[in-house]
């Protein structure tokens, strides 16, 4: 098999927290990215899934190079580009894009459609300036806009129109990664599956490979085929999302399903138990010894304080974090999630 | 007296209009609902549908605003638009309260949190600073935040996103309102602490017998929680009914593109997704016709052009379940479902404007 488009490995990003003062002192390390590895492959789709504050953004920030890693590699096509010099980054800044959460602050108010989506053309000097228009209206037709309305401003449009915006100004320099931070969560319901599906039909069209990041578990799982679920700076579990969704494995994992709300669920009767975290996300300066999970865990032992559980394969696809993972027999990863979690 | 025909909460024909220089925003026009104590009404709809400005009309939080506010809101037997400042003012935060989306927003960042509790409900009884404290200490218990004699003290920015709604919720709930509006109280919210609010609230409305209003634009959150539903669509109500009936049995088009529009994290993995396609009409100059008309699938199926012309009525298709639709055999959306032709979308979508 070839070598993957993308690779992370140890990833790691600490965030010093100073004292303020003439002399500032490190106080200790907000661990927002701790260790963490995966693969992507071409125009494969891995899904990112946690609260908020896991981690999960500074890890795209760390794909595209916002920020600088404290330590681990990132392989793109081979080359590490974790400690690449602003100059080193500049092609490879064409090959990974981002598309942002927010449609209103992402786009420069005092600039055209025109400006914003032929930006990345200027900055890497791609087509002869008598041609760029035409490259504009192109991309404007591609996500589904008027392509005579290049001369707008973003203020002109709709949340949906504006996302759609975002999503041509990456696909301006032709990626082929994209990194999705919460795409859809600032629109309107019936707007979402509209910015999805163009989403996915580009994705077929261009052969992208899509990181995205969301904290809607049904949205992820309807457009990422593997997903992760990280918790604390740290993945806790990665499987197949048939896998993941019907026999989660990670007692976190668990406990984000049951906790997303289901109108199928209800539709199909009754309403089902909840399993109820109790107490917030511990912060990520202090993370608890060992398992990050055991301070809100029901089935911590003494061992998930003094050992963390290596990210491993227990039984079926996937890999988990956890000593003792649920449904790790073969005849539990075919029983459906309800039953599953009545017996629970 | 109490007029006991009437029940608790009666909102009729409920209009709010905003004058702007660009002409009148009809932000919602003759809604009409009920429920009683105990019940929980969800309201749904996208953005700029109108869900918090009727709402809104309840508190009466348009009397010092430009708007002009038609119809009736019985309350126990009192008209609330009919009452006095002074006389709502003695309502409002007692027997009426609402948490708000944005608790950041919404607590104010000089203030610790047990003043701003203990204000809440001081303006409504007369007590003793230290009896108000002791109340606000006990009310922070009763959320659910650990350590309320010492957290009473803090600051807003030094709790989390849950726990700043939690204190939002302790606030509203403090002097026992016999309604309570909730505005999106879970959207800025993880999943996990959604569900937390979502328990709290249900249990607090057991304890209380609260009227409880839900408004959100996430149909899981309905399903979860309320008992009725009121679907609005550009300031309208366009389908009304108990919460089972409307998700098994959504009558309107609009109600059943958004929950085939909306992924679950159960049943088939690849079911496409089928958006609704175009964005909502203005509200300033509203169409003559249905106000879906042009994103709705079925509206070649009306004979006549009826729904480009004509506003359908709220009208009853079962007892306790109404549409505003001129599609008579509504089954045809169900038939649609199965076979999940996708839409072009984008040109549909890019053709609108």
């Amino acid at each position: 098999m070839a070598a993957p488009l993308l690779e992370v490995k140890d990833l790691v990003m600490h965030f010093p927290v100073k004292s303020r003062g003439v002399i500032s002192q490190t106080l200790g390390q907000v661990k927002a990215v701790d260790g963490i590895s995966f693969t992507l492959n071409a125009g494969q789709s891995l899904g990112l899934v946690g609260e908020s504050g896991c981690g999960k953004t500074t890890t795209g920030r760390l794909i595209t190079r916002l920020h600088k890693p404290t330590s681990g590699q990132i392989l793109f096509e081979g080359e590490d580009i974790a400690n690449a010099s602003p100059r080193q980054l500049k092609p490879i800044r064409r090959d990974i894009q981002m598309i942002f959460q927010d449609p209103y602050t992402s786009l420069n108010p005092r600039q055209t459609v025109g400006e914003i989506i032929g930006a990345p053309l200027v900055i890497h000097n791609l087509v002869p300036k008598n041609k760029r228009l035409a490259r504009v209206q192109e991309l404007l037709e591609i996500v589904g806009l008027s392509p005579e309305h290049y001369n707008r401003y973003p203020h002109e449009f709709s949340g949906g129109q504006r996302q759609r915006i975002g999503i041509a100004r990456a696909l301006t320099l032709q990626p082929k990664v994209l990194v999705a931070d919460e795409p859809v969560s600032a629109l309107d319901v019936s707007i979402q599956a509209q910015v999805i599906n163009l989403m996915q039909d580009l994705q077929k069209e261009f052969n992208i490979a899509f990181l995205f990041i969301a904290h809607d578990l049904a949205i992820v799982r309807h457009f990422c085929p593997e997903i992760a679920v990280m918790y604390l700076g740290k993945i806790v579990e990665q499987a197949p999302r048939e896998q993941l969704y019907s026999a989660p494995k990670h007692p976190y994992t668990k406990a984000l399903l049951s906790a997303a709300p289901d109108i199928q669920q209800v539709i199909a009767g009754g309403r089902r138990e909840r399993i109820r975290l109790t107490g917030d996300v511990p912060s990520p300066i202090n993370p608890p010894s060992g398992c990050p999970f055991r301070t809100r865990c029901w089935k911590a032992q003494d061992i998930c304080a003094t050992m963390p559980p290596p990210l491993e394969p227990k039984g079926g696809a996937g890999i988990v974090a956890c000593h003792f993972p649920e449904n790790t027999s073969p005849e539990d990863a075919n029983t459906p999630v309800s039953t599953a979690r009545n017996a629970a | 007296m109490p007029d006991i025909s009437r029940p608790f909460l009666s909102v009729e024909n409920l209009t709010v209009n905003f004058p702007t220089p660009d002409g009148i925003v009809h932000a919602t026009e003759s809604l009409s609902y009920t429920l009683e104590r105990g019940k929980t009404l969800g309201i749904v709809g996208e953005s700029g549908s109108g869900k918090s400005v009727s709402s809104s009309a309840i508190l009466g939080l348009h009397r010092y605003s430009n708007a002009i506010v038609s119809g009736q809101i019985w309350l126990d037997g009192t008209d609330l638009l009919q009452i006095s400042d002074n006389d709502m003012r003695l309502k409002r935060g007692k027997e009426v309260a609402m948490i708000f989306q944005d608790p950041l927003s919404a607590l104010h960042p000089y203030y610790r949190v047990g003043d701003q509790i203990a204000e809440a409900y001081r303006a409504h009884n007369t007590v003793t600073k230290k009896a108000a404290r002791a109340r606000t200490i006990e009310m922070l218990a009763r959320v659910g935040i650990p350590q309320p004699d010492r957290r009473v003290d803090d600051y807003p920015h030094q709790f989390s996103g849950g726990m700043r709604q939690r204190v939002m919720i302790a606030m509203a709930l403090i002097n026992d309102p016999t309604l309570l509006i909730a505005d999106e109280p879970t959207t800025a919210l993880d999943v996990t602490v959604q569900a937390q609010i979502l328990d709290l609230l249900q249990d607090l409305q057991r304890e209380f017998n609260t009227a409880l209003i839900m408004i959100t634009h996430d149909l899981g959150v309905i399903a979860e929680v309320a008992d009725d539903v009121l679907v609005m669509y550009a300031g309208r109500a366009v389908e009304y009914g108990s919460a089972r009936a409307l998700l098994t049995k959504p009558s309107m088009p609009y109600t059943w593109g958004l929950i085939q529009s909306v992924p679950d994290v159960t049943g088939p993995v690849d079911r496409p997704l089928r958006p609704i396609p175009g964005s909502p009409p203005s509200l300033v100059q509203p169409p003559a016709g249905c106000a879906f008309f042009g994103r709705c699938a079925f509206s070649s199926l009306v004979p006549g052009d009826r729904c480009a012309h004509e506003l359908p009525e709220l009208l009853p298709i079962e007892a306790g379940h109404l549409k505003r639709c001129h599609l008579e055999d509504v089954s045809v959306m169900y038939a649609e479902s199965v076979e999940a032709d996708r839409v072009d979308t984008a040109t549909v979508e890019a053709g609108a404007h």
